[in-house]
């Protein structure tokens, strides 16, 4: 028998009312352990969609500038401040496709033939070639299209002209530059005879060492933009950065209202243990004047608090990780991004969080009771 | 040297009408094995001279030495110890502590000295003596008649071998009876553990139990 016993004797005669404010801490714990998880899997999944981890530098005409596209002679400028970098320019329209009888409309991309492998991968057949009429189709465009008959050495009709398929690229997710998944990848020459057309919309810049990045970045920007900005210039790795930003931000915002959640628990512990203090001032009175010190005392309703913080975190862990699997099962669609050590920490986090919260709760009732008059007290009704 | 001792004890409460003198000047010694009954009309200052003698409070003026320590400069944890380690309490009320047994309860002083084994031994043989059966240790004070429970609460006062007893009232919320058998209990352990018992009480049938009786009347022995 301790003053840890007394205190746990004293959370189970009043099971009900500790019950309330167990479960007040276990829905904080959940609310900001489940927060911080969904917080954390958006961040995960929006760096899984993004295939290029920053190598990337995109050119595009300047809003504003008078330049809608880039001529030739733009193309080789950027070129050359670039260095030994490979630049890889592209044109890129929207058109109807006639696969067999199927008519449907088909996202175009123009590279030059001899880029396209340094930019995309092929999962099945060969690159096209400048001077043929071939064409390579995304991976997923590949996917929907099994009862069109799209695939492999198929037969597109774009307008009057026929192209073949000779390949399927790779899946490649979300990208800043292009996004060829659900595209039809054609040779630039092709393009520019069958539009009849010569410029090209955007122009990508690969990296060949990331810390020349910023540097290719101002060479390109101090080139073009001489006398008016006639480019505007983005890397990936600053685009990748503000998203990162944005998902820690939503994380941080979600975790906020989690602890909101479990302040409100505090409080509701603040009240049980002001209740345990107010109804005992007489047996205070008495353990007092028959030699309990204060800090004993004191110590006393701290382990009242803290037993039903830590009961409160416990089952609120397991609950989170619960909640976790639903919801990242549910909402991003893959439970794996529960078991990121990130999303472990949030639970651990709001554990700890809600313990804290408990104890600190538990503080002033505590030394209220520690500090009562023990003639005062033991005169109590 | 006397276990208790009053020299020109003085305690003023001050209050926005003026202040109350509840102890004038208090001179008094009890000397160790004695038995003293404390009483007089209320508003006599019993109460207070009780909570001074169980260090409980401090006087004004004056000092007040028990066992062979003076009390006036205690700090508010000296005054603990003092109370765990010198007094016995034993109040009208019972005041067991609900949340433990009747033997818990008699083993609490013991594990605030931080006694850890042999306790509940100790515990138990000082519930034999006073009389409670062994069937009722592990009850809850609540299940007991008022007569065990304040045999329970002489057992607690007693655990820790105190200089003296301190009863307040100790027969006030029990019938005749029961209240006789409980002054002899406490005059048993007067007698033949020579303990010295200091009894605040309106009751004059007492008197008997006494080897003195003190009485109080505004704050001044008379």
């Amino acid at each position: 028998m301790t003053f840890f016993d007394l205190a746990r004797r004293n959370v189970s005669r009043h099971w009900l009312r500790s019950t309330l404010a167990v479960i007040g801490i276990v829905i904080g714990v959940i609310a900001i352990a489940s927060m911080g998880i969904l917080g954390n899997s958006i961040g995960l999944m929006f760096e899984e969609m993004v295939t290029d981890v920053g190598d990337t530098i995109v050119v595009y005409p300047a809003s504003g500038s008078g330049t809608m596209a880039f001529t030739e002679r733009q193309v080789s400028d950027i070129t050359r401040a670039a260095g030994s970098n490979r630049v890889i320019p592209f044109a890129s329209t929207f058109d109807t496709v006639t696969v067999g009888e199927t008519k449907s409309g088909a996202m175009i991309y123009a590279i030059p033939a001899g880029d396209i492998p340094f930019l995309l991968d092929k999962e099945a057949g060969t690159y096209p070639r400048d001077t043929g009429a071939g064409c390579m189709i995304g991976s997923k465009l590949a996917e929907n299209s099994k009862t069109t008959g799209l695939k492999l050495g198929a037969r597109i009709k774009i307008g009057s002209d026929t192209l073949r398929v000779t390949g399927v690229l790779t899946e490649r997710g979300m990208g800043f530059d292009i996004n060829p998944d659900y595209a039809i990848v054609v040779p630039y020459r092709w393009y520019s005879n069958h539009y009849d057309k010569d410029e090209y919309d955007q122009v990508i810049v690969k990296v060949r060492n990331i810390n020349d990045l910023d540097a290719v970045r101002e060479a390109i920007e101090e080139k073009m933009n001489r006398r008016e900005d006639v480019v505007n210039v983005m890397d990936t790795k600053a685009i990748l950065e503000s998203i990162f930003e944005a998902a820690d931000s939503i994380t941080v915002f979600l975790m906020g209202i989690g602890a909101i959640s479990l302040i409100v628990a505090g409080v509701s512990i603040l009240n049980v243990m002001m209740m345990s203090v107010t109804e005992r001032i007489r047996e205070i009175g008495v353990l007092r004047s028959i030699g309990t010190r204060r800090n004993e005392v004191m110590r006393m309703f701290i382990y009242e608090a803290l037993i039903l913080g830590i009961v409160g975190a416990l089952i609120g862990g397991v609950l989170s990780f619960c909640t976790g699997y639903l919801m990242t099962a549910v909402l991003v669609g893959s439970p794996d991004y529960l078991y990121n050590i990130k999303s472990i920490l949030y639970i651990v986090f709001g554990m700890a969080f809600g313990i804290v919260t408990s104890a600190a709760s538990g503080l002033y009732p505590a030394w209220k009771a520690a500090h009562l008059n023990p003639i005062q007290a033991l005169r109590h009704e | 040297m006397p276990v208790i001792r009053f020299d020109n004890v003085t305690k003023v409460y001050p209050l926005p009408a003026g202040d109350v003198v509840a102890l004038a000047g208090i001179d008094l010694d009890i000397e160790e094995g004695e038995f003293i009954l404390v009483m007089g009309p209320s508003g006599s200052g019993k109460s207070t001279l009780l909570n001074i003698m169980g260090s409980l409070d401090v006087p004004t003026s004056g000092e007040v030495t028990i066992a062979g320590k003076q009390i006036s400069r205690m700090t508010d944890d000296e005054l603990t110890l003092m109370r765990r380690d010198h007094i016995g309490f034993v109040f009208q009320q019972f005041n067991l502590i609900p949340l433990l047994s009747v033997v818990e309860n008699v083993e609490y002083p013991l594990i605030l000295r931080g006694r850890k084994s042999g306790s509940r031994e100790r515990a138990e043989e000082v519930l034999r003596s006073v009389g409670i059966t062994e069937t009722h240790f592990t009850h809850k004070p609540g299940e007991l008649s008022g007569g065990q429970q304040q045999r329970a609460a002489i057992a607690r006062a007693l655990v820790n071998s105190p200089d003296f007893l301190l009863c307040d009232e100790p027969t006030g919320n029990l019938d005749t009876k029961t209240g006789t058998a409980i002054m002899d209990l406490i005059a048993q352990m007067n007698r033949e553990e020579g303990k010295t018992v200091v009894t605040v009480t309106h009751d004059p049938r007492m008197t008997a139990y006494a080897d003195r009786t003190i009485q109080l009347v505004d704050g001044r022995v008379v």
